[in-house]
């Protein structure tokens, strides 16, 4: 490995290691949806509804679930490429953009995102180069030192510099575009980097390299990451803690071995029954969610989930369930009546067979 | 241990080139563009050295010598109807003609970008006072509206400029608008929003060079509907005055001449023609050699 | 043996353009009726250009194709314009990957469906509007009869789908070319389509050519799998055989380096390196600079196609030999 490379200065640890990275709370975003101007009551898409969650430094969370449950809209809430409507975020023990936390642009160093679509995320009309300098150029880097530093990263992550400096988005692959977007939210030294659906776009063999390729910049760099997918493999591989989304609300989360073990929610049971066999002795036979990922805008009342669960009762319909442990195990959590003795429901997860 | 991915990439036609160089290489690959870049040159190198090429006086009038044919004696082109020596008119009006042509264009270019751009990244309720006031000017015919405006402000070459910038302002400002409202979705202006960067850094970095190319691709389409425009303003005599040589005015003072001398009067139109047709066909080639993604 | 429903022999295509790209080299499989083939491979591998061909829907002048197709006894690359119009959607049907891609957001689903039954036969507009409602409720759309009037922006991606799988299968197509159907659904979406699809094709016995990047969702689906590679069919075999005992060693690597529950805290195999420019493609075994197993020969000549019955290899140095008993 080289030794000369450009001397890194990652953003300095405030809080300490038994910080968690992040902490979130009850966070909510409401869209409003655009209706004919004589509804008198406005309509709101509720994207994102009391999510509340915290990230152990070092470690991998994976947030799964279906289209429109909320994923992507809580990665862009925590990005602060949008304000939230209500709830609260603390990064490293400090508030962001608010009195006595982090300035914005401070906060840039710490937390980066690399997104699904490399192609989109790419200025088409910048050099591979100049799109991964122009974030430490921000941040008052000299040019001399942004350009070494570029080299440094892009050899990093398995492109020649020499060949793909000066190239264009568009002559690259997919899987050398999404390496760009690794080495350009590396550029920053971050702390923090979430990967919103990285590798979904990817074929699978190169899926694979850059996993391996993830797996050793955490590892290097002391990173902690945010990792969004619907894939359930890639997610069980990659991260620590799992998280399931359902509808802008978490119905269940917990270490990985709880969560892909002995999930405690019907909705993360069929999400894991879903995958697709590899075993041709062994087919799915009946598919374990009926209908489409339902519409965020007339979300169900009481449990969302109920109007797909095979398992609903009345008590589903009246009352929404609140987040509580599974069993003695604090880390695993899951809002679910079959969990809740109390709660009336007559089943237990346990009982049903997987 | 780094992941080895360290292939052959696949050859591009034009490794490493700046992006103006690329699209120099391609226009010089097509051989209909770089004829009419040529017969455009040469239009616009008589217009600029026409003091020193032109024959004749263009203010010089004899009575003895009007409206005489084509290839009539030390007149190449024949002479308009106050004796004046055509070939030399149209020289010089060609300077006053594309000026008139590509002044409001230009104008209207840096004006219309810096709206359009400031409309689209602003977006909400600023962009939509800004793009309906602009709305009630693109309503009307723009032929209709220079006209008004120019009838308003008078006479003279000045005031024509201004009328048709008035005109184009709105149409650039609706391109500019609209490819900046599309590029402020992408993902890459949310990495840029991710860097720390300002507005003013973001829009200049990334949001301008993608918003400049389809502006201009369609601000070189306005350079021939701006020649006509202005040669139209002359003709219905709001633009420029006699004794000033421009084609659209030599169009009107030679109209009586039509039954007399039908070519004689029918040459500033054809100048006009063919002049803004090579417009059109050159900013057609520039459009595909200007496309990154050949 | 019957003669098969589909015979592909050799197939080559070309594009020409501004650099000559081998889209497809040497490309031969037959199908029977009945039979779901699986056609594996990743971006590049010519595996929708094969579709597309069988369909014929690339520009004549910038596309040239060597080979033979047959399909339910004709050339397909002889049939004139009046006999293709015909073969194009009632012998041979598509779905493609992005459901809404289709549909022509103008018109309901309801009377797309209905002009495709009236455009292949003589059917009044009665009935073929009943047929039309019968194969929504065939796809298991629910409330077809609302969703018939319903235009295709206001059906979500997964109705999307079963909509265009009834608008393929509406002339009863006796082959169906499915390309990446799945590739953009969610997972619980996606399952309940490769079921679907195996429920109509046993109903129907038609045979379906099912394109995908995604190994899981062929084995879910088909009987044989060919996995492509650069324009070529490296190998082809029963799905079991493909999945507990691949031959070539691409395809090892890719179920290798598919990731599943087994592999967590180890890096993954990978199969180093990207696949080759099609407008560059070595006179050598293109798969040569990325293989573990490449000997001097494999970076000389181009390894043949072994062919007997449904099997197919292409290497020469497979993992296991090619014609060994399972």
């Amino acid at each position: 490995m080289n030794t000369n490379l450009t001397p890194r200065t990652p953003a300095p640890d405030r809080g300490g290691p038994a910080q968690p990275m992040l902490i979130v709370r009850d966070l909510k975003k409401y869209f409003p949806v655009r209706g004919n101007l004589l509804q008198r009551k406005p309509k709101f898409v509720h994207a994102v509804d009391g999510v509340s969650f915290s990230v152990p430094k070092g470690k991998t969370l994976g947030i799964v679930g279906e289209s429109g449950c909320g994923k992507s809209t809580t990665a862009r809430l925590i990005a602060h490429l949008m304000a939230p409507d209500s709830g609260t975020m603390i990064f490293d023990g400090e508030g962001v953009a608010e009195y006595g936390g982090l300035e914005l642009k401070e906060f840039r160093r710490n937390l980066q995102m690399v997104f699904q679509d490399s192609f989109a995320s790419l200025n088409p009309r910048l050099t591979i180069a100049d799109t991964i300098a122009y974030g430490p150029r921000i941040h008052g880097i000299a040019a001399t030192e942004a350009n070494r530093l570029t080299h440094d990263l892009l050899a990093r992550v398995g492109l020649e510099p020499g060949q793909f400096g000066s190239r264009y988005p568009h002559e690259l692959s997919g899987g050398q575009r999404q390496r760009v977007n690794i080495a350009r939210a590396l550029a920053y030294d971050p702390r923090l980097v979430i990967l919103d659906e990285a590798v979904a776009a990817l074929d699978k063999s190169v899926q694979a390299q850059v996993l391996n390729l993830l797996q050793e910049l955490k590892a290097e760099r002391q990173l902690t990451y945010l990792f969004i997918s619907h894939d359930l493999h890639v997610v069980h591989y990659l991260s620590d803690y799992v998280m399931v989304m359902y509808l802008g609300q978490i119905v269940e989360s917990g270490p990985v071995e709880n969560i892909y073990g002995e999930a405690a929610h019907p909705y993360t049971r069929a999400l894991l029954s879903a995958v697709p066999s590899m075993n041709p002795e062994h087919r799915t036979l009946v598919s374990p969610l009926a209908g489409d990922p339902p519409n965020p805008i007339n979300a169900p009342s009481g449990c969302r989930f109920r109007e797909r669960c095979t398992h609903a009762q009345a008590i589903c319909e009246a009352l929404t369930p609140t987040i509580m442990e599974v069993g003695n195990n604090i880390h695993h959590q899951v809002a679910c009546h079959m969990n809740n003795p109390m709660s009336g429901h007559t089943e237990t997860i346990q009982e049903i067979s997987a | 241990m780094t992941t080895s991915l360290l292939m052959p990439l696949p050859a591009v036609a034009a490794p490493g080139r700046s992006y103006w160089a690329m699209v120099w290489y391609q226009l010089r690959q097509d051989r209909m563009a770089m004829l009419i870049a040529s017969i455009l040159l040469l239009i616009i190198f008589s217009a600029i050295f026409a003091p020193w090429l032109a024959p004749a006086d263009p203010y010089k009038a004899s009575m003895l010598h009007r409206l005489l044919p084509l290839g009539s004696e030390g007149h190449l082109l024949g002479t308009d109807e106050l004796g004046r020596d055509m070939l030399t008119r149209l020289m010089y009006g060609g300077r006053i003609s594309l000026l008139m042509g590509v002044i409001p264009v230009l104008a209207a270019f840096v004006i219309g970008t810096a709206i359009g751009l400031f409309a689209g990244y602003m977006g909400g309720k600023m962009n939509m006072i800004i793009m309906r006031v602009l709305d009630v000017f693109y309503a009307f015919p723009s032929v209709l509206l220079a006209v008004a405006i120019s009838g308003a402000l008078g006479p003279g070459m000045s005031n024509s400029l201004i009328a048709l910038t008035l005109i184009f302002v709105p149409q650039v400002v609706r391109v500019a608008e609209s490819v900046t409202t599309q590029v402020r979705k992408l993902d890459y202006i949310e990495a840029a929003r991710m860097s720390g960067a300002g507005a003013f850094s973001i829009i200049r970095v990334h949001v301008l060079g993608n918003v400049l190319e389809p502006v201009f691709v369609y601000s070189t389409g306005l350079l021939s509907i701006s020649m006509i425009l202005a040669s139209g303003l002359s003709f219905l005599g709001l633009g420029v005055k006699p004794p000033e040589p421009e084609w659209g005015l030599m169009l009107n003072t030679l109209r009586s001449a039509i039954y007399i001398n039908p070519w004689l009067a029918a040459l500033p139109g054809v100048m006009i023609f063919i002049t803004s047709i090579a417009f059109n066909l050159l900013a057609d080639s520039v459009r595909s050699a200007m496309d990154i993604r050949r | 043996m019957s003669t098969p429903l589909v015979s592909v022999q050799d197939l080559g295509v070309q594009f020409s353009g501004n650099r000559t790209a081998s889209a497809l080299n040497q490309v031969s499989f037959e199908l029977g009726s009945g039979e779901v083939l699986g056609l594996l491979g990743e971006s590049g591998s010519g595996k929708s250009v094969t579709l597309r061909t069988l369909l014929r829907l690339y520009p004549h002048n910038k596309t040239q194709i060597s080979g033979h197709i047959r399909v339910d006894g004709q050339d397909v690359l002889a049939l004139k314009e009046r006999e293709l119009n015909l073969y194009r959607g009632g012998t041979v049907s598509m779905i493609f990957q992005e459901p809404g891609l289709a549909f022509d957001p103008v018109y309901t689903i309801g009377q797309q469906i209905t002009e495709a039954i009236r455009a292949h036969g003589n059917t009044d507009k009665a009935s073929a509007r009943q047929q039309a409602l019968q194969m929504l409720e065939r796809v298991q759309i629910p409330q077809a009869k609302q969703r018939y009037d319903a235009y295709p922006n206001e059906l979500s991606g997964g109705m999307k789908q079963r909509a265009m799988i009834a608008l393929a299968l509406a002339c009863k197509p006796k082959l169906l070319l499915a390309d990446e159907p799945t590739t953009a659904l969610d997972a619980s979406v996606q399952i309940q389509i490769l079921l679907l699809l195996r429920e109509l094709q046993q109903e129907t016995g038609m045979s379906v050519i099912f394109v995908t990047h995604d190994i899981g969702a062929a084995v879910e689906v088909a009987d044989r799998i060919a996995v492509m590679y650069a324009g070529r069919i490296v190998e082809q075999g029963p799905v079991a055989q493909i999945v507990h005992q691949p031959r070539h060693p691409y395809t090892a690597g890719l179920l290798a380096s598919s990731v599943g529950m087994e592999n967590r805290g180890q890096p993954l195999v990978v199969v180093p390196g990207s696949p080759p420019d099609l407008a560059m493609l070595p006179p050598s075994c293109s798969f040569a600079p990325r293989c573990t197993y490449a000997s001097e020969r494999c970076h000389r000549e181009l390894p043949p196609v072994l062919n007997h019955g449904k099997l197919s290899l292409a290497c020469f140095h497979p993992i296991l030999p090619f014609m060994e008993a399972a």
